[in-house]
């Protein structure tokens, strides 16, 4: 039988499978002989159940108001468990650093102060609230969610692309991943451990009830979504479900005596923490946008009262500023006095005329984003762009230096990926998924890898024609096998309203 | 101890038991009435008044099937119920087990592939789909406010599609009106062959699921869970009084009048539908007053 591998030809990045044509690298040895015997037809076949499965359960997002499947790729991808203590350590650090961050922000400001951060980054950030100053949250936790995208260059290197610290979503297609992979392709997993991903849901719920306002001995929880129109109205539904809390629209809360009530069948009910997936702007008519439907009037000053807390916080934007992103070296070193375990990729700063003028002249050779782009929207890739586009980015960077950041152009590692009946290299990068309960930061072993879909497309977002792949943390040997882990994790989801976290030695052993 | 329910969950559950009660009702209605028209074009007249559509000529059953069946702009067509059925369930999707949600995603989307195959082949497909749902919806959600508001609204819209479906073949052949309902095996064995009952199985049996009295019974069960009554005498929710009123109308009913009265008891279970679905949204499906900024 033909290897299905054998035509795969690397395209000239750092490939995350192979080390040369046909030798796998080591993480990958044991998933690469699995895959071999499989012929092309098996291949097809696999991807079309697993296509399937994802159109029947609903797994979508929505763009431009079309519900569509978020394509889910056969081969994951492998990280090896000293990567990822590595990757565990470094966003942990991020995390931490980011947090003190926007701690000094709202209170003392000691790091304008100090002169590490200048000034005018904050009294230009849109996203900095005045309504946020001098509010600190139940648990001290502003960041209860985190999502740190990585790419890998080409050395082989992991770099930070951004920081996500208001809204990050995602990671309900890493729970629907791999629930389809098991399904599809059981036979891949029984070779080796992979580290299981369902105990997400019960550590957000735990880390949200850890946030409760002082005083509130069972919190309740809900989870507030803009509804069904919203690109990640799935993962919404999801993770409420996972978590056995409300999914409430802004319709169903209201506010009295700066109390927070959703409105049931039997009248009135209390609610302390409200996981929000509704951005800043939109949270509270009478502090922000006034013509909001899809907040709830109230809220803000609610939490400001300590009667509810607000997850992720109010103004945290100030921190994923990619402006901000420059720096975030500068307050690890500062808040934390220790070494940025994973680095940024090279940034230029605009705002500086010198520095400017030099981005504008090598335009062709580099990567310009808008500090607030979010989903890859905006951002001009030099070396692809056509001369028009250049034109016009210059044209946008000159009118406001503020808005843009410059960067060396990255070309992303690829994996290879099912396209048609063969598996080709395609550009992929990952984002982690961090939950902060005020004692520890935790991570989802493994995180959301997206792919390019189109070739030698290196923007990887759902938008732009992406996918995903399930992708695998590889435990240490001993560890118990993923099936009776399953199992383990069965009663965790089923009662994660009475869930409560463990600070134990087996906490630690996470790292 | 039930937890309390969000108001426009509950909105939304009652719903997807009407629709997609009214998908399995619209369904049977068509499959036993596109065999009449064949023979009496205009059947098709009667059938869309019945259904509270505007009279249309008499028109083929290619194009009544057309408009009931597959027309998604046609409000009170299957493909169009169906479609609500399953936005929906889109929003309420963390309450419902994903079985059930599963269900109406996967019908939603093989629907529209039907409509090649014969009309037969379609309705048969919506009315397994809807058993499927139900059946589905009995065997994995907890008998809590969320299962009652979809059997409420299931209740509700059988009381309806029953009223109207007797209303359009009252003079036609009592075994369609039969196989209509799903009746025709379960009639035979109660009553033998005779046609003389039927309209009493219809409305009155206490043991047949589909009976108009049966119907209305599960529907005060759950309103009565819902929303226990604790004054002593008299019943304080509207939506039961409507329920029960016409219900011991019908139960008390003397069967030798049973036919001449039909329309007065049909008219009057209409209206009972309506006023117990008044009652239920004023009750329990509050909503916050929309807010407005006043002043400069």
């Amino acid at each position: 039988m033909a290897d299905i591998f054998d035509s795969y030809v690397m395209a000239g990045a750092w490939d995350e499978m192979f080390e040369r044509p046909g030798v796998p690298r080591r993480q990958y040895q044991a998933l690469f002989a699995a895959l071999q015997p499989l012929g092309a037809h098996e291949l097809r076949t696999r991807a079309e159940q697993l296509a399937r499965m994802f159109t029947d359960r609903g797994v979508t997002f929505d763009y431009a108001g079309v519900e569509r499947p978020f394509p889910l790729d056969l081969i994951p991808r492998v990280i090896d468990a000293a990567e990822w203590d590595l990757v565990t350590r470094g966003v942990r650090q991020r995390i931490r650093a980011l947090e003190a961050f926007l701690d000094d922000v709202y209170s003392a400001r000691q790091v304008f102060h100090d002169g590490v951060v200048p000034w005018r980054l904050l009294h230009s950030s849109p996203h900095y609230h005045r309504v946020a100053h001098g509010w600190r949250p139940p648990n001290g936790v502003r960041v209860h969610v985190g999502g740190t995208d990585l790419i890998r260059d080409e050395d082989g290197v992991l770099h930070v692309l951004e920081d996500n610290v208001r809204t990050p979503s995602g990671v309900s297609y890493v729970l629907e991943n791999r629930l389809a992979m098991t399904r599809t392709l059981p036979t891949l997993f029984s070779e080796q451990y992979v580290r299981p991903v369902e105990e997400y849901p019960a550590r957000l719920l735990a880390a949200l009830r850890g946030a409760a306002p002082a005083g509130v001995a069972d919190p309740t929880v809900v989870l507030l979504t803009p509804g069904v129109y919203n690109a990640a109205y799935f993962e919404h539904a999801l993770l409420a479900r996972l978590m056995g809390v409300e999914l409430v629209e802004g319709r169903d809360l209201v506010c009295e005596n700066n109390r927070l009530y959703m409105i049931t069948t039997y009248g009135r009910r209390p609610v302390h923490v409200v996981y929000r997936r509704v951005d800043d702007d939109f949270l509270d008519p009478l502090h922000f946008r006034g013509d909001s439907v899809l907040g709830c009037p109230g809220i803000v000053n609610a939490a400001r009262a300590g009667n509810v807390t607000i997850a992720n916080g109010v103004g945290n934007g100030v921190a994923d500023d990619k402006l901000v992103y420059t720096y975030v070296p500068d307050l690890i070193d500062y808040y934390l006095g220790e070494a940025p375990l994973l680095p940024n990729v090279e940034t230029y700063r605009l705002d500086d005329p010198d520095i400017c003028d030099h981005v504008l002249a090598a335009a062709a050779e580099l990567v310009l984003k808008p500090v607030d782009g979010a989903g890859g929207k905006g951002i001009v890739i030099g070396p692809v762009a056509t001369p028009e586009q250049l034109a016009a980015v210059r044209e946008a960077v000159r009118e406001d230096p503020r808005g843009w950041i410059a960067q060396r152009p990255v070309l992303l590692s690829t994996s290879p990926t099912l396209v048609g009946e063969r598996p080709a290299p395609r550009h992929i990068d990952l984002r982690p998924f961090a939950v902060n309960d005020g004692d520890d930061v935790w991570l989802l072993p493994g995180g959301l890898t997206r792919v390019a879909l189109p070739e030698g497309e290196l923007v990887v977002n759902s938008s732009r024609g992406g996918g995903s792949k399930d992708t695998w943390v590889l435990g240490e040997p001993g560890a118990p096998a993923s099936i009776s882990a399953a199992a383990a994790a069965v009663p965790a989801t089923a009662g994660a309203a009475q869930w409560s976290p463990s600070r134990t030695a087996a906490w630690e052993g996470e790292q | 101890m039930t937890r309390p329910l969000l108001s426009r969950i509950a909105e939304t559950l009652y719903w997807i038991g009407r629709y997609v009660e009214r998908a399995d009702d619209t369904a049977r209605l068509l499959d036993v009435s596109v065999h009449r028209m064949l023979d009496e074009p205009e059947t098709s007249g009667s059938l869309y008044a019945v259904l509270g559509l505007s009279p249309a000529a008499p028109a083929s059953p290619q194009a009544v099937i057309r408009r009931l069946a597959y027309d998604v702009d046609e409000p009170a067509s299957i493909a169009s119920s169906i479609t609500s059925a399953r936005d929906s369930a889109r929003g309420v999707r963390e309450v419902l087990s994903s079985e059930v949600w599963e269900c109406l995603n996967v019908t939603w989307h093989h629907l529209s592939g039907l409509e090649s195959r014969p009309p037969h082949a379609y309705l048969a497909f919506v009315r397994e789909r809807a058993a499927l749902f139900f059946g589905l919806a009995d065997a994995t959600m907890s008998r809590d406010d969320c299962w009652r508001f979809i059997v409420l609204g299931r209740s509700l819209e059988r009381v309806d599609m029953t009223t109207r479906l007797l209303a359009v073949h009252l003079a036609g052949d009592r075994r369609l009106l039969l196989q209509a309902s799903g009746a025709d095996e379960s009639f035979t064995r109660t009553h033998g062959a005779r046609d003389g009952e039927v309209l009493e199985f219809l409305l009155l049996d206490r043991l047949f699921p589909r009976s108009v009295v049966y119907s209305l019974l599960t529907a005060e069960k759950c309103l009565r869970a819902l929303a226990p009554d604790t004054t002593r005498a008299g019943v304080a929710d509207e939506a039961q009084a409507a329920i029960g009123r016409v219900r011991a109308g019908l139960e008390y009913a003397d069967l030798n009048e049973l036919r001449d009265r039909l329309p007065e008891l049909l008219g009057a279970l209409q209206e009972a539908c309506a006023a117990a679905g008044e009652a239920i949204t004023k009750r329990f499906f509050q909503r916050r007053e929309a807010m407005a900024w006043v002043g400069a």
